[in-house]
């Protein structure tokens, strides 16, 4: 059991792993963007301009503004949690496109490396079209200081990822991912301040808010989008890649013992 | 020369050893085949030979690098064609093959300038760029064979290659296997088609239980383990014709359901006793003995399912 434990061997041979899914992303980009895109953009401007109406300012800005923020981070975690279960699960256990890959001279630490980083840059993809609609709309107070949410965005597409191949890693079928979706997913769109600031939320709510790591990408994103710089960044980036690095360390071990024994 | 070699090899999963210490030695050039029932380790033999399982005893090299150790370096030589196709579905043909270059660390001009030859090789040229999805299961099958070549092994391993696969297609793929053969490639294929193996293979090994249980040419099992001859006797009389004949005509007499299958060096000395017996409802069949028959007499008549 401990030897499938030991730490990641990192490689650049996880490239053609990541070219792989890139040039099956490419023959279907126009269905993936609009779905990366689209979606999160309809609900961002529906409720933004809907409830907005209804609310004075909240946090300090637009109640659309403050949507904006909450809906990268949201769209960068659900994007980063659907290609590492769904997507994954259709190349590990389904296609057996992992099991392809590793008759070539690639080892299972190349083919999750290449997961991995191709998760990330796809849900990089999703953060950074919401983030365009920002611009675009001027939802920004400066263009300088919303950069920065870039690399935000990569260190949470890190941190979806890494907690989303551990349930890849023990899960028997596509069903199981109903469990992680319900029960860590939708509780944290509604408990980290995506759509309402948390501390709406009673005290205990409010408690478990802060140790749930999209709090943490919020808490990131919305005082950069407002030109402010955070409060706590530290704290803030180690929480996210804290979940990230453990939970890619154990996802690495259990996919070891799946499909390695 | 030995191309691989395995030593005192074990594997075990849960309580049961599925490899129960096995030796190996496969010669540069041949075809070495891996027979056994469903369930006797075959390919986890496999998956211990690419090193893509840990053994828990034994020692292995392959192309000369030490496996699991150096398992790696050692698969830059080898090309494999697993039991159960896992071609990319969201890919064509062509780019089956160029995907599958790139993780050999081929640049993709490389793969581009092997591939015609690649799909000529596997009968594909018209497919190139069609979709995984209307390829036919022996088109599947080619193009695995092909993608297993995309590196220009020396090795090739096979999992059952012609399982599930028309007469058309199987012999195909045997001339495809004769055709590598014939430039020099090592492979190492399992079956249980006692067919494939005795045309294709040079050398055999049975397996069962995680053992080897027998070993040598072809020519050499069949001589070695069972009789030359085998008449088998089938009809309403059979049973009578055993009791009252066969027992003393037969080397060794077995019975499968309704048909007794007689095993003895003197195929005509049996049939003609049978011919003698016209109208006791008996009808036969007399061949030589093959290696299905070694097979089955080292194996049992056991389903393994």
């Amino acid at each position: 059991m401990l030897k499938y434990f030991s730490l990641p061997i990192l490689s650049l041979r996880f490239v053609p792993v990541w070219r792989r899914n890139f040039l099956v992303w490419k023959k279907l980009a126009i269905p993936a963007i609009l779905g990366n895109l689209a979606d999160p953009a309809f609900y961002m401007l529906g409720l933004g301009y809907g409830l907005g109406a209804l609310l004075p300012q909240v946090g300090g800005m637009s109640y659309l503004a403050f949507l904006a923020s909450g809906t990268v981070c949201y769209s960068t975690m659900n994007s980063a949690s659907f290609e590492a279960l769904y997507s994954g699960f259709s190349r590990m256990h389904v296609q057996k496109t992992w099991e392809a890959i590793l008759n070539a001279p690639l080892t299972l630490d190349d083919v999750l490396l290449g997961e991995l980083a191709w998760t990330v840059s796809k849900s990089l993809l999703s953060g950074l079209a919401i983030l365009v609609i920002v611009w675009a709309m001027g939802l920004y107070d400066s263009f300088a200081m919303s950069l920065w949410v870039i690399p935000v965005i990569v260190l949470m597409g890190f941190c979806f990822t890494g907690m989303a191949l551990v349930m890849n890693a023990v899960s028997p079928n596509y069903d199981f991912f109903m469990y992680y979706f319900t029960l860590a997913i939708t509780p944290m769109v509604l408990l980290c301040g995506v759509f309402y600031p948390v501390d709406q939320l009673p005290a205990f709510l409010h408690a478990i808010s802060a140790w749930l790591p999209l709090t943490h990408g919020i808490e990131l994103v919305r005082p950069l989008m407002q030109g402010q710089t955070p409060e706590g960044i530290l704290r803030h980036v180690l929480v996210l890649l804290a979940y990230g690095s453990v939970g890619y360390y154990i996802a690495l071990g259990l996919t070891r013992r799946r499909l390695l024994k | 020369m030995d191309l691989l070699t395995a030593r005192g090899l074990r594997k075990r999963y849960g309580g049961q050893e599925v490899v129960a210490g096995i030796d190996l030695a496969v010669r540069k050039g041949e075809c070495f085949g891996l027979l056994g029932p469903n369930g006797a380790g075959k390919t986890t033999t496999l998956r211990l030979l690419l090193g893509l399982a840990e053994p828990d005893g034994g020692d292995i090299t392959v192309l000369g690098q030490p496996v699991p150790a150096r398992a790696r370096e050692a698969r830059i030589k080898i090309g494999v064609v697993p039991q159960f196709d896992n071609l990319d579905p969201d890919f064509s043909v062509r780019e089956n093959l160029l995907a599958y270059g790139r993780y050999f660390g081929l640049d993709d001009d490389d793969v581009a300038a092997r591939i015609p030859d690649l799909l000529e090789f596997a009968e594909l040229r018209h497919k190139a760029d069609a979709n995984i999805q209307t390829l036919s299961g022996g088109m599947k099958r080619r193009l695995t064979l092909a993608r297993a070549l995309v590196n220009d092994p020396d090795l090739i391993f096979l999992d059952e290659p012609t399982t599930g696969l028309d007469p058309q297609a199987r012999h195909m793929i045997w001339q495809r296997l004769r055709t590598l053969l014939g430039q020099g490639k090592t492979i190492v294929l399992t079956t249980h088609f006692m067919e494939e193996a005795e045309r294709l293979c040079d050398r055999l090994a049975i397996m069962d239980h995680g053992r080897l249980i027998a070993e040598g040419g072809p020519r050499q099992l069949i001589d070695a383990h069972i009789e030359p001859q085998v008449v088998e006797v089938f009809g309403e009389g059979a049973e009578d014709w055993a009791v009252g004949h066969g027992q003393t005509l037969c080397a060794r007499l077995e019975r499968a359901g309704e048909t007794l299958f007689c095993y003895t060096p003197h195929g005509e000395t049996v049939t003609q006793a049978l011919c003698e017996q016209a109208g006791a409802g008996l009808r036969y069949l007399s061949r030589p003995a093959n290696l299905e028959d070694v097979f089955i007499r080292l194996t049992g008549r056991d389903l393994r399912d």
